[in-house]
């Protein structure tokens, strides 16, 4: 048997079409195409439609490429996205550092394991100041003048001994306070002292507080503020000043309110 | 120009043909050549030797056509006049123009398998083998496939308007 002889199978049929076909096994298809009119007719269809629609698409393939299908320029975007994607990697990387070095800041400060910081407190205090520092008429609720009366109504609302510091080597004069809630489950208390030149400066104190801490410096416009905790009570020491103004006074009261309360224990 | 873009832009021209052929709109057939060579580009490393590279060019446009089109199909088609195809001429010598909007007409008729073996092996003269590779099928399946969208397409343009109704699902 000769390849001539295998029957006709319709991959025969495609590979004339396609002009796939060698030698002997064209003339072996065209002859049973020949005895064929039926199929024939189909394959000659076949070929017809592949030529008109290789005729049709010839221009498509003829046209000038789009620049924007030009290697180099898809090279070049892709860079510019590589570059960006790069970018923002580095961003958020920076990002990470610069938390990891604040965090790594604030523990050295700290002393201790990183603690949460009581942001609230120290912002509460600092809303208080700013409500009432510009309080002309009513700045404090109990007037210093009223003498222990402060100090033991507000020890008692805060459930704690508390002291009010004595700040006039520093040219401030005890003022009052005043009562304040807090926004977390204590009470607040709001002491108020003021200097010569009628700059204020506001003790605020809170009970509940968790844990214990060295004093942390924050400013918020242009109000400094110091806080600290120290058994159970939360301290943030106001004013409108520069930290470099406030800093020997906050080591002052830090030091006047530590001594009589770990007397009391 | 390195090896690598003279290869690709080399190519440039076949793939937008068939990348038109199935899309049968400029500017997305462009955006597909366009998805395609990124990718070439991209995955350049994982080419395969020089005689399947053109198998390969070709096997990613399909890929990134058939999850475009499956992701319109989700969305529901986006059929404009311009998609609509014109009714096949009634009668009459057809002119050149019926006869291409006829073809076109008719391949849009095809399931996609059908009509990339059709377009690949027809139009781009891959191998029966090299179309095997692209479509992932053993070369029996791609003959059959092949045959298939050939006589689809030639009954469709022997009594045309029915094939149209049998688009219309």
């Amino acid at each position: 048997m000769t390849e001539r002889d295998n029957p006709i199978g319709e991959d025969d049929l495609h590979a004339y079409v396609d002009r796939r076909l060698q030698g002997e096994r064209v003339e072996a298809v065209e002859a049973y195409l020949n005895s064929n009119t039926e199929v024939a007719s189909r394959v000659y269809a076949w070929r017809m439609q592949r030529e008109t629609l290789r005729d049709q698409l010839a221009s498509k393939a003829a046209e000038p490429v789009p620049a924007r299908l030009r290697i180099s320029n898809i090279r070049a975007a892709r860079r510019q996205s590589r570059l960006r994607q790069f970018r923002m990697i580095a961003a958020s990387a920076a990002w990470l550092l610069a938390g990891g070095a604040i965090g790594w800041i604030a523990a050295k400060s700290d002393g201790f394991a990183p603690k949460p910081v009581p942001a609230v407190m120290v912002s509460d205090a600092i809303s208080a100041y700013r409500t009432f520092v510009v309080d002309v008429s009513h700045p404090v609720e109990v007037k210093a003048t009223d003498g222990d009366h402060l100090v033991e109504w507000l020890s008692n609302r805060l459930g704690q001994p508390i002291k009010a510091p004595d700040l006039t080597a520093f040219g401030f004069r005890l003022m009052g306070g005043r009562l304040l809630p807090a926004s977390t489950s204590g009470t607040a208390a709001q002491l108020m002292y003021d200097d010569d030149h009628g700059t204020r400066l506001t003790l605020y104190l809170r009970n509940g507080e968790k844990g214990e801490t060295a004093y942390r410096f924050v400013r918020e416009g242009n109000v400094s503020a110091f806080y600290w905790i120290d058994q159970g009570l939360g301290f943030a020491l106001s004013a409108a000043t520069s930290r470099d103004r406030l800093l020997p006074i906050v080591e002052a009261v830090y030091h006047q309110v530590e001594g009589p309360k770990r007397a009391f224990q | 120009m390195d090896e690598a873009a003279i290869v690709l832009e080399q190519l440039t021209p076949a793939r937008r043909r068939y990348a038109y052929a199935l899309v049968r709109q400029h500017e997305a057939a462009d955006d597909l050549v366009q998805d395609c060579l990124e990718r070439a580009i991209g995955r350049w490393h994982l080419r395969q030797r020089d005689g399947e590279l053109k198998a390969w060019l070709f096997t990613i446009l399909r890929n990134q056509f058939i999850s475009g089109y499956r992701q319109k199909r989700r969305r529901g088609p986006h059929v404009t006049w311009d998609d609509v195809p014109d009714p096949p001429a009634v009668g009459g010598a057809p002119d050149s123009t019926t006869a291409m909007r006829d073809i076109f007409a008719g391949l849009d008729t095809l399931p996609e398998d059908q009509k990339s073996v059709v377009l690949l092996v027809g139009v781009e003269d891959l191998s029966y083998d090299e179309a095997a590779r692209v479509l992932g099928l053993p070369i029996g399946t791609v003959m059959s496939r092949l045959s298939r969208g050939r006589e689809n397409l030639r009954k469709y343009l022997e009594t045309g308007r029915i094939a149209v109704l049998r688009r219309v699902k």
